[in-house]
């Protein structure tokens, strides 16, 4: 307990995973080496394309806006010991729902119907949050494998309403693009600065403000740390673990949700869009939300610059390709190593006696605590 | 609907059925051998996805498609390590980390095919083998016994690891392990070496099984697997963490989605509700898991690092 409270303690949560992304830059330095590319040119020219001028940082701050908040709510369930990989689903959810919303009410004025997609949005990503929560807490289902279920099959519930219900009446049926036509202008986010910068990163700020609140100042949220800590004690306290449980999840899903819902009206072509796979629309969000959180070391505010960093690194990854001709996905692998490495991490701060025992922060999918002596 | 049921059909349908359930009868057995020993390895389509672009890009250049699953089997058993180093030496929570590996397969695989590859071609599949006097056999033989090796492969592993896992010394080490690694480390079993091993064998499966993939249809794309390793590892729950209902699950996957195949080929779903369709075998996943979930006891150490002296 005092290493999470203690200052070396905070110094040690922020610099492992800054070593964590330090470490994965420097493989993918060898692996652009190996693909006979000039790591320096490579990454040189990836900061410049994300940080280095006005329109790089607005396009990070757009690509920051769904990081940050699946990756708060991400960090909202792991603080209840529950893992939420179900992001991309809760995405298309709330993406689904608040674009089926506007559909109907396409004549509605934007003082009305923002508030209603941002509701929409919650609400559709709250849903496909608190089937999985449901079934872990009354059935013991692992919330790890029904929310990459519900992941696949939100997918299909997306290709389905795009290439039917929801498609552009003014495409033709056969071969089109699964999209919808322009959504009603009514519900296009209030654009802050230039003709780009909507509201998207500001509420996702005021959400990621919200969860530290929730969490930190609320009862619920009080309750939900400490079903996350010691599941045993809080039920002996007398706190309603499943219900806290099927919360985190509902929360951590409507954060989830109003990314999608985000994505779609903050989106340049207004319309929801998508190749046929969940990654077509999200952009592996849901994802790579997982490494904002970890990266953010699971607090909410200290997700938010972690999100912009990640953002830039994928609007910085457009000009990585375009300087050293390595495919982008080389993010998505650097990601991957980001996150192995933080979680790796236990073991070497064990290692050096930086912590006297094993954090139990959502250990796994059976609620348990694990004490680890060094 | 007559369709369905007329002879051609239905053997299409049940051929369809074991290819489909190859891959992931073969993940699903790896993985159930590292959960036997405590280990959840949530990295498997990582695996399957890295596996599969070296068996592949192997075959491309070589022309032998056995190379090209030997590829996939290295990558496999690499991976398998590099596994163990993090989840039995690091101790790193496996909930986490397996979505890393997974990330980590998932944009190499992309990467390397792009940079590498560029232009999807397609490769020599596995040769279909037609097994002398079985396949003879009305019906059954024309849809069990003329297969591509791999398929035959993947079903003869399941005696083989009901063997090796209730007959053998080694069998018995990965239960103990699994169950109560604190007294099988004071009876003198390594944890760790025996946990490397099930994660090794699991690498070299989850290898197997996107090498099998791509040597079936011939075509490797970007995120080839979608969502077959994590049902993969759901089989194992579903099969009480037993090669005989890892086998049941896979059959039954590779039955809906080989239904599914046939009822579409046969336009017997309108066009405009496929999706719809494909959400079966997810689905099912979870309804499976509900039934399944208080009636089976997981292995009493899965997803805990042990550590001596605790």
């Amino acid at each position: 307990m005092t290493s999470r409270t203690s200052a070396s303690g905070r110094l040690q949560r922020t610099l492992i995973p800054v070593i964590a992304v330090v470490a994965a830059l420097a493989l993918g330095a060898i692996m652009l080496l190996a693909l006979g590319a000039n790591p320096l040119t490579g990454y040189w020219a990836m900061i410049k394309g994300a940080f280095g001028s006005g329109n790089g940082l607005i396009e990070t701050a757009l690509k920051a806006t769904p990081l940050m908040l699946v990756g708060v709510g991400i960090t909202i369930a792991f603080r209840a010991n529950v893992i939420n990989i179900g992001g991309e689903g809760q995405m298309i959810l709330g993406a689904i729902f608040t674009t089926g919303l506007v559909l109907l009410l396409p004549d509605m004025s934007g003082f009305i119907l923002i508030p209603l997609v941002i509701l929409a949005g919650l609400l559709g990503g709250a849903l496909w949050g608190a089937i999985p929560g449901a079934l872990k807490a009354y059935f013991g289902v692992s919330e790890i494998l029904s929310t990459i279920m519900l992941n696949l099959v939100a997918a299909q519930l997306m290709n389905y309403l795009l290439r039917g219900p929801f498609i552009d009446p003014n495409s033709n049926e056969l071969g089109a693009i699964p999209q919808t036509e322009r959504l009603s202008e009514g519900a296009d986010l209030p654009i802050l600065i230039g003709s780009r910068l909507h509201a998207g990163p500001l509420i996702a700020i005021l959400a990621a403000i919200a969860a530290y609140v929730l969490l930190w100042r609320t009862t619920a949220g009080y309750r939900l740390r400490a079903v996350g800590l010691n599941p045993d004690a809080a039920r002996y306290g007398g706190m309603p673990v499943k219900r806290s449980i099927v919360l985190a999840l509902t929360f951590s899903g409507a954060l989830a949700g109003l990314a999608g819902a985000l994505l779609v009206f903050g989106s340049e072509s207004h319309r929801f869009v998508t190749d046929g796979s969940a990654a077509g629309f999200t952009g592996s969000a849901g994802f790579n939300g997982i490494v904002t959180a970890l990266f953010g070391a699971l607090h909410p505010l200290w997700t938010i610059p972690s999100s912009f960093l990640f953002g830039g690194l994928l609007v910085g990854a457009n000009s990585l390709q375009r300087a050293v001709q390595v495919p982008q996905a080389l993010i998505v692998a650097l990601n991957g190593l980001v996150v192995v490495f933080v979680v790796s991490s236990d073991w070497i701060r064990q290692r050096l006696g930086l912590v006297e025992a094993h954090q139990p922060e959502g250990n796994d999918d059976e609620v348990e605590a694990v004490e680890v002596v060094p | 609907m007559s369709e369905l049921f007329t002879e051609t059909a239905i053997v299409a349908t049940l051929a369809a059925m074991l290819r489909l359930a190859m891959p992931l009868l073969l993940a699903g057995l790896g993985e159930m051998y590292g959960q036997r020993s405590g280990v959840l390895n949530l990295g498997v389509e990582g695996v399957m996805l890295l596996g599969g672009f070296f068996a592949y890009w192997t075959t491309l250049s070589t022309d032998s498609p056995w190379l090209g699953l030997l590829a996939g089997l290295a990558v496999g058993l690499i991976m398998g390590l590099l596994n163990g180093v993090i989840s039995v030496t690091l101790q790193a929570q496996q909930g986490i980390s397996g979505i890393g590996v997974f990330l980590f397969g998932l944009g190499l695989s992309d990467l390397l095919f792009q940079k590498i590859v560029g232009t999807p071609r397609l490769i020599d599949p596995l040769a279909q083998i037609e097994i002398p006097l079985l396949s003879r056999i009305p019906v059954i033989g024309d849809f069990a016994f003329n297969q591509r090796s791999i398929v035959y492969i993947a079903f003869l592993l399941v005696p083989l690891s009901m063997w090796a896992l209730n007959k053998t010394t080694f069998g018995l080490n990965i239960r103990a392990v699994g169950e109560n690694p604190a007294a099988a480390d004071s009876l003198g079993v390594s944890v760790a070496r025996t946990r490397y091993a099930t994660l090794a064998i699991g690498g070299v499966l989850a290898g197997a099984a996107g090498a099998g993939l791509v040597l079936t249809t011939g075509s490797f794309q970007q995120n080839f697997t979608a969502g077959l390793g994590f049902i993969a590892i759901a089989l194992v729950y579903f099969g009480a963490w037993r090669p005989i209902g890892v086998m049941l699950g896979a059959l039954l996957f590779g039955f809906i989605q080989a239904l599914v195949f046939q009822l579409k080929a046969l336009e017997l779903i309108p066009v405009s509700q496929q999706d719809l369709y494909n959400m079966a075998p997810a689905l099912i996943t979870i309804l499976a898991l509900v039934a399944v979930s208080q009636r089976f006891q997981a292995p009493t150490a899965l997803t805990k690092p042990f550590s001596r002296g605790g």
